[in-house]
């Protein structure tokens, strides 16, 4: 498998170690992983790095997971990276926000590294 | 359903303490990566060190709390972020993010009331000499777990 | 950026502040009878003493809390309850109800949030040694009044 490079966005640092953990115990090898606190500087660093993946938060300050992924959508630097939202929020109206603004993948939180795999792998293309 | 969640919620409020426990055990064991148990009414609880909390509002009004003593608060914080975590900073947003994920996946277990019950930011009280009082006049539903052989207190306060 | 948030998020520019001041100055003279004056930055913070807190959830996330010392939180509960007032539980619950006003009478001065914004159920710590840490990642900020010449911090803490 292809070393990739993770984008995680989320305002907790404790949640961007423990979903980078995730992401090397679900079986995934990290070439690089870049971090940002909110949809904003997420945007921001899509511009200067080249990121396989997203994995995204939806409460977030200056900037929420549902509105960085609309505006993700709009940028010809994230054309085609796949988004994966990771967060607290269980509800369905939640789940169809996401998905609807162009999400490829939503886990709840808690989630164990079999569900990263679940939901990360087939959205870079990769069998489990 | 009724629409009068307030009905539904207390009918169903006396069964949800092993709704508490299973999401308890479900975040220790997904996100520390250890497996904690109900501990016998005998065990004591814990010196209450630390505090995290989280306010639920809406259908379900009251507050979540999660108190340990700082050696376990510490030992979490380690098994969640590795020996990096190191600073008091560190152990109380370590903490908080546990708690956050218990009321979260709480909430996300009752069917029709977890959906319009939203959670505040979560708190994080430390120190060796203070009382935490909540004003919730509803039920109290507490369990007490062991991690690692320490107990850590769930606490869930609603409002009448 | 979703219609529920649209008024709320500070980062449209505005400035809160004023709010949250009017909101304690009105609360105090309401419910207390007294006009608080705000104290200059430089008035010494509260060390321990009593703080309560509650959690704001939906449109706004974040937390108030509301921080004086133990005589203060007395004086406070005196001046609500009347002179007998004169137990620490009391003051506890004096203290979280100010808190839970100053929490409603603010958010109800943001136009179109107040129904989308809740309060979960008021808590207080009260002690001699302990840390307040919230998880809040956004905007934070604090207005000081005096009561009775001592005095009186009120924080809001936001999460978006």
């Amino acid at each position: 498998m292809d070393k990739i490079t993770a984008l995680i966005v989320d305002d907790s640092s404790v949640m961007r170690k423990i979903v980078e953990r995730s992401l090397r115990q679900a079986g995934i090898e990290l070439e690089k992983v870049v971090e940002a606190s909110n949809g904003a500087e997420a945007l921001t660093a899509l511009q200067s790095n080249v990121v396989d993946l997203i994995l995204c938060d939806i409460n977030m300050p200056v900037m929420d997971g549902l509105e960085f992924v609309r505006q993700a959508a709009k940028l010809e630097k994230a054309k085609g990276i796949p988004i994966v939202m990771i967060t607290t929020e269980g509800s369905e109206s939640h789940v169809v926000q996401a998905l609807t603004a162009g999400a490829r993948g939503y886990i709840r939180k808690p989630f164990t590294p079999d569900q990263v795999k679940e939901h990360v792998l087939p959205v870079l293309g990769k069998k489990q | 359903m009724t629409t009068d969640t307030s009905l539904v919620t207390r009918s169903h409020e006396e069964n949800w303490l092993p709704i508490i426990e299973l999401a308890v055990e479900e975040v220790f064991e997904m996100m520390v990566g250890c497996r904690v148990k109900v501990a016998a009414q005998s065990e004591n609880k814990p010196n209450e060190e630390f505090t995290a909390m989280v306010g639920l509002a809406g259908a379900l009004c009251g507050i979540l709390a999660v108190c340990c003593d700082a050696k376990t608060a510490g030992e979490i914080a380690k098994r969640m972020l590795g020996d990096t975590a190191d600073s008091q900073e560190q152990v109380a947003d370590a903490l908080g993010e546990i708690c956050n994920m218990i009321a979260g996946n709480f909430k996300n277990k009752l069917s029709g009331s977890g959906d319009r019950c939203m959670l505040s930011v979560p708190t994080v009280i430390s120190g060796g000499e203070y009382s935490f009082h909540s004003l919730a006049d509803g039920t109290c539903l507490e369990t007490v777990l062991l991690f690692e052989g320490a107990p850590i207190a769930v606490r869930l306060q609603l409002e009448s | 950026m979703t219609p529920v948030t649209a008024f709320a998020k500070p980062s449209r520019g505005q400035n809160w502040l004023p709010l949250l001041e009017r909101a304690t100055q009105e609360v105090f003279e309401i419910m207390l009878g007294c006009q608080v004056t705000r104290a200059e930055p430089s008035e010494p913070k509260v060390p321990g003493g009593f703080t309560a807190i509650v959690g704001l959830a939906g449109a706004l996330c974040g937390v108030v809390t509301v921080c004086c010392g133990a005589k203060t939180a007395g004086q406070i509960a005196k001046a609500m309850l009347g002179d007998t007032a004169d137990s620490a539980g009391q003051a506890v619950d004096a203290l979280g109800e100010m808190c839970n006003m100053i929490a409603g009478n603010f958010k109800n001065k943001l136009t179109g949030t107040d129904e989308r914004c809740m309060l979960s159920v008021p808590s207080v710590i009260s002690g001699g040694e302990y840390r307040f840490h919230s998880l809040a990642q956004g905007n934070s900020m604090e207005t000081v009044v005096l009561f009775e010449d001592a005095p009186v911090s009120i924080r809001l803490q936001l999460q978006n």
